[in-house]
């Protein structure tokens, strides 16, 4: 019953999640014609930031796909997410703020 | 298997030292008899030799057998057939004791001894004994799963806490199995039961890990079900924890219990109910915030990219003075049955002091609080933000007028609701403000601070002497940020 002798044993706080190994996306080769999504997430002037961005991915060739979270302040849908991922090459997110 | 005695004895019990010899004796003849120790080894092995004892003694480790029998006092006899208990006696009681003997099929020889005499209290009944092994039966019937972390024995459990990043940078309480297990007694819930999933990383938060971080924090049993409730709500998708954390702006969850419970949980609606110094209070706020850091995954100035934070991210929660408020308790403002007890979680700023002490009517008073609402984020920045206001001299004057919180808002959108020209971009030389490719053309046009009177929060708390109110501004709000929740609190006894 002495515990003490062999050292404290508490009991974890975190919720014991395992992280998995995801390999990473094969690189893409820059090669013109890809599709590049750009997310707004909703944030003043994010709009400013990704004209300009696509102005200048269309000046070489790439082809742009606007898309947009519903409001900054959540997760983009799985939905929306899906929809990016097989639609898109890569996708540019224009943070805050 | 025969039928055998069992004796259950400690080193330190007078009754148990008088009884010793008569059992030992019985034992060299080749009694069906064992004698067990709920003392250690080098008690008991003085103990026997300073008697001058010779019979074998069983040492009862970690106490299983007597936990399995678990007796009030020693001695306790014991009469098992086959491992099955037929009868008992604790304590010394010399006729019962001797036929006990006779019907495990042995004489024990107790003359000279007592007819009657209490015993001691069984090392199972020392608090501290009693908590590890009510911890240990909670791990082995399920109802505690964590991984154990097991601390050297030279290292500082504070320090080694607060080294594996498990801390609000404040020393924590170390929660062993044995501060869980007691803690869990404030609540029926299932120590498994799952009571959200918390972001950012969605991790389960079970009965048994929210009371984990609740010990962390410093709560006492009666503060569980709070904590329990506010993790409930944090946990509901309209609330918008995830944003709440992510975001730059500094507001936090703010939680508001109302109801008869929160005074028997010793939570604070009075003087300095913002502040420190009462424990429940402190205690469940913090708790939530260590749920969101420990079982969440959301660190400041990683997953938390708050610009500033404010203190009330180490925890913010305060109990509504329902005695002398001019409203209706908070509790059934949000559709909660009269008598029922509440927390209500808010995204919340720091709060800010308004001052008013001139004013004795209601209008007054209304239109001082109504120059703060209009400040809160900034005085042209409409719809996106709700407010919260609090205090009590203030409410004075509200009751003794009779403005019920109906009233009060309706009078704090009027007041709030602004000329649109004034509100424009550009307006007063601040480039904040409405898009005038949106509103331009109605500068005459009227338009209210917040999307509605409900998006004014009022609750009455705090000392009884001072002119003032508190003025919560809140995160984005509404649709597109963060709706207020409100869970009932399930009593805990």
């Amino acid at each position: 019953m002495d515990v003490a002798a062999n050292g404290l044993e508490l009991l974890d706080p975190t919720a014991e999640r395992e992280s998995g190994d995801r390999p990473l996306a094969a690189p893409i080769d820059g090669a013109a014609g890809l599709r590049i999504a750009l997310l707004d997430i909703r944030k003043p002037r994010g709009d400013v930031f990704l004209d300009e961005l696509e102005r200048l991915l269309n000046a070489r060739g790439y082809v742009v796909e606007r898309t947009a979270k519903p409001t900054f302040t959540r997760p983009a849908p799985a939905d929306l997410r899906r929809e990016i991922a097989e639609r898109c090459d890569a996708l540019v997110e224009a943070l805050a703020d | 298997m025969a039928r055998e005695l069992v004796a259950i004895i400690k080193h330190d019990c007078p009754v148990c030292v008088e009884l010793l010899p008569a059992l030992d004796a019985a034992a060299q003849d080749g009694a069906p008899l064992r004698i067990v120790s709920q003392s250690g080894g080098g008690d008991t092995a003085a103990l026997w030799e300073r008697l001058r004892l010779v019979s074998p003694v069983e040492i009862d480790e970690e106490l299983a057998l007597s936990a399995l029998y678990d007796p009030d006092a020693v001695p306790a006899l014991l009469l098992l057939d086959g491992g099955e208990e037929r009868g008992r006696v604790e304590g010394l009681a010399r006729d019962r004791i001797a036929d006990l003997a006779a019907e495990a099929g042995f004489a024990l020889h107790l003359d000279g001894l007592p007819a009657h005499r209490p015993g001691c209290a069984s090392r199972t009944r020392d608090p501290l004994v009693a908590a590890t092994l009510a911890a240990r039966a909670a791990r082995a019937d399920g109802r505690l799963r964590s991984r154990t972390l097991r601390l050297g024995a030279h290292e500082d459990p504070f320090e080694a806490l607060h080294e594996r990043g498990l801390t609000d940078g404040l020393p924590v309480v170390p929660p062993t199995p044995e501060r869980v297990v007691a803690l869990l007694e404030g609540t029926r819930r299932h120590p498994q039961d799952v009571v959200g999933i918390v972001p950012p990383y969605g991790g389960t938060a079970t009965v048994e890990k929210v009371a984990v971080n609740a010990v962390m924090a410093g709560c006492l049993p009666e503060h569980l079900p709070f904590v329990l409730a506010a993790v409930e709500a944090a946990c509901e998708e309209r609330f918008t924890m995830h944003g709440l954390l992510a975001t730059t702006h500094p507001a936090g969850p703010l939680i508001v219990a109302s109801g008869p419970l929160t005074e028997r949980a010793g939570l604070n609606a009075r003087g300095n109910c913002l502040g420190q110094g009462n424990r429940a209070n402190l205690a469940i706020g913090r708790s939530l915030q260590l749920v969101v850091r420990n079982i969440g995954g959301g660190r400041p100035q990683i997953e938390d990219r708050s610009a500033h934070g404010n203190p009330g991210k180490l925890g913010a929660c305060f109990a509504e003075l329902q005695e002398g408020s001019p409203w209706e308790p908070l509790s059934v403002d949000r559709g909660f049955g009269a008598g029922e007890t509440t927390v209500t979680l808010w995204a919340a700023e720091a709060p800010r002091l308004i001052v008013d002490q001139i004013a004795r009517d209601p209008e007054g008073l209304c239109a001082s609080l109504a120059l703060a609402l209009q400040s809160v984020a900034h005085p042209k920045q409409l719809f996106i933000w709700d407010a919260l206001v609090v205090g009590p001299e203030h409410g004075r004057i509200l009751r003794e007028a009779g403005w019920d919180r109906a009233r009060t808002r309706a009078e704090l959108m009027r007041l709030t609701t602004s000329r649109i020209g004034d509100m424009l971009r550009g307006a007063g030389g601040s480039p904040e403000g409405l898009d005038p490719a949106v509103f331009g053309g109605n500068p005459d046009g009227m338009i209210p601070k917040f999307a509605g009177p409900d998006r004014i929060g009022l609750v009455h708390a705090g000392g009884s002497a001072g002119l003032f109110s508190m003025v919560y501004g809140m995160w984005a709000s509404g649709e597109i940020g963060s709706t207020p929740v409100t869970r009932s609190v399930e009593p805990w006894m």
